[in-house]
């Protein structure tokens, strides 16, 4: 008998296709599993708009389950309530340190305008000393940042509240 | 009116928003002035056909007719695209796309904030998820109005000349008509003249920080709204439309 606790386990194993060190788990967008006598439905929420990757996570999800339990499986995404960076779980944060991508910081209110750049430590050498290149990255999700100390370019988790 | 049929109106003006001025920024991909901007602009460009598919597959689902998201956004005629005349202007240069980036902006970031408190629940989530990129786009594009507004005189002088030429467009932005008046009664839609003073507000702190003059002229062009749109919008759609039309109902 499968229960929602395999189920959860075995979404574990999914990875999120733009950061494959993080488990779809990692990055919190499993909103809900819910197991009924004769169907299983996933929700998950997208991270950003146009986020490119959902489709494949929604396959991704389908592959890994029906590969152990045999139910009918729907997998729905949801808009609300919207994901955030806060989602991301602890081991996802240092995994993503791991990985070289600096996990997001609190930020302030995007909407004050000239507010003072976030300190955003580098993942490698942990130096405060870092600028931002570019408040957009190689994925929605990700700015581009460099230290100054070790001069690494880095990637950065940002920040969405 | 049927409100159903209001509220699917309404959401193709919000979508024909999003989508053109998306397409229109992807139209800088491979184009930008530097990388570190190329990747900036296709990524709001992502942001905002991402909402348009939102927008569009909530109206295809309300069932008014059988049009999918794909066809709502890839076959329409020119008559029937909804969207500000603002957003189908040209790119013409790195100032102007900004400028028209900015004066959007500006405007969508208090839209969303109000749309987020409707009484429709999916299209309150959409608004929820929108603003928090949108907060994104209007930091970039404030930022950028200021660096090149204070920037060298031949930066001042084409932000200037932008905004002065884009400004013809702004007035269309806060119109409203019966279906935007049935669904504020209602409490789907928002009412633009409230969130006019937060645009006002956000276009005057940035303008005097840049120092770029707030253009006296006061001629309008408007009609998006209603179909009527400027001579541009036919290319932007032979170049967006092109796949569907050529291969009709393909997918990817
Ligand atoms: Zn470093």
């Amino acid at each position: 008998m499968v229960t929602t606790d395999d189920i959860w386990k075995l979404l574990e194993g999914v990875p999120d296709p733009e950061i494959p060190v993080l488990s779809i788990l990692d990055l919190g967008i499993v909103r809900d599993v819910t197991l009924e006598e004769n169907s299983c439905t996933i929700t998950i929420t997208p991270t950003y708009s146009g986020c490119p990757a959902m489709k494949y996570i929604e396959e991704e999800i389908e592959r890994t389950l029906s590969a152990s339990i045999s139910l009918p499986l729907e997998v729905k995404t949801v808009l609300s309530p919207a994901w955030t960076t806060d989602w991301i779980s602890e081991s996802g944060r240092s995994k993503l340190k791991d990985y070289g991508i600096a996990p997001p910081e609190n930020e302030v209110d995007k909407s004050v305008l000239f507010a003072e750049p976030t300190v955003v430590p580098c993942p490698r050498c942990d130096s405060s000393d870092t600028k931002m290149v570019s408040q957009f990255g190689s994925t929605a999700c990700k700015a581009q940042y460099q230290c100054n100390q070790c001069h690494e370019p880095f990637d950065y988790f940002k920040c969405l509240k | 009116m049927e409100e159903k049929k209001a509220l699917f109106e309404y959401l193709l003006r919000l979508g024909d928003d999003s989508l053109i001025l998306g397409q229109r920024l992807s139209e800088w991909c491979g184009h930008g002035p530097i990388l570190e901007e190329d990747i900036a602009m296709t990524n709001i460009a992502l942001d905002l056909i991402g909402q348009a598919t939102n927008l569009f597959e909530y109206a295809s689902s309300l069932g008014v007719d059988k049009r999918s998201a794909d066809e709502l956004a890839f076959v329409r005629y020119e008559k029937d695209y909804r969207n500000l005349l603002l957003v189908e202007q040209e790119n013409t240069d790195f100032g102007y796309t900004l400028a028209r980036q900015f004066l959007f902006d500006a405007f969508r970031k208090p839209f969303f904030e109000a749309l987020s408190q409707s009484s429709d629940q999916q299209l309150a989530a959409i608004a929820e998820k929108s603003l928090k990129e949108t907060k994104y786009h209007l930091q970039h594009s404030s930022e950028w109005m200021i660096r090149l507004g204070d920037g060298t005189d031949e930066s001042h002088e084409r932000i200037q000349q932008a905004v002065n030429q884009l400004w013809a467009y702004t007035e269309e932005i806060f119109e409203q008509d019966q279906i935007d008046q049935q669904l504020i009664q209602a409490g789907i839609a928002v009412d633009l003249s409230v969130i006019r003073a937060s645009w006002t507000k956000q276009v005057q702190a940035v303008f005097s920080e840049a120092g770029i003059d707030l253009p006296q002229n006061t001629w309008q062009q408007k009609g998006g709204r209603q179909g009527k749109h400027t001579e541009h919008m036919g290319y932007l759609l032979a170049e967006m439309q092109f796949m569907q039309r050529a291969y009709p109902q393909m997918e990817w």
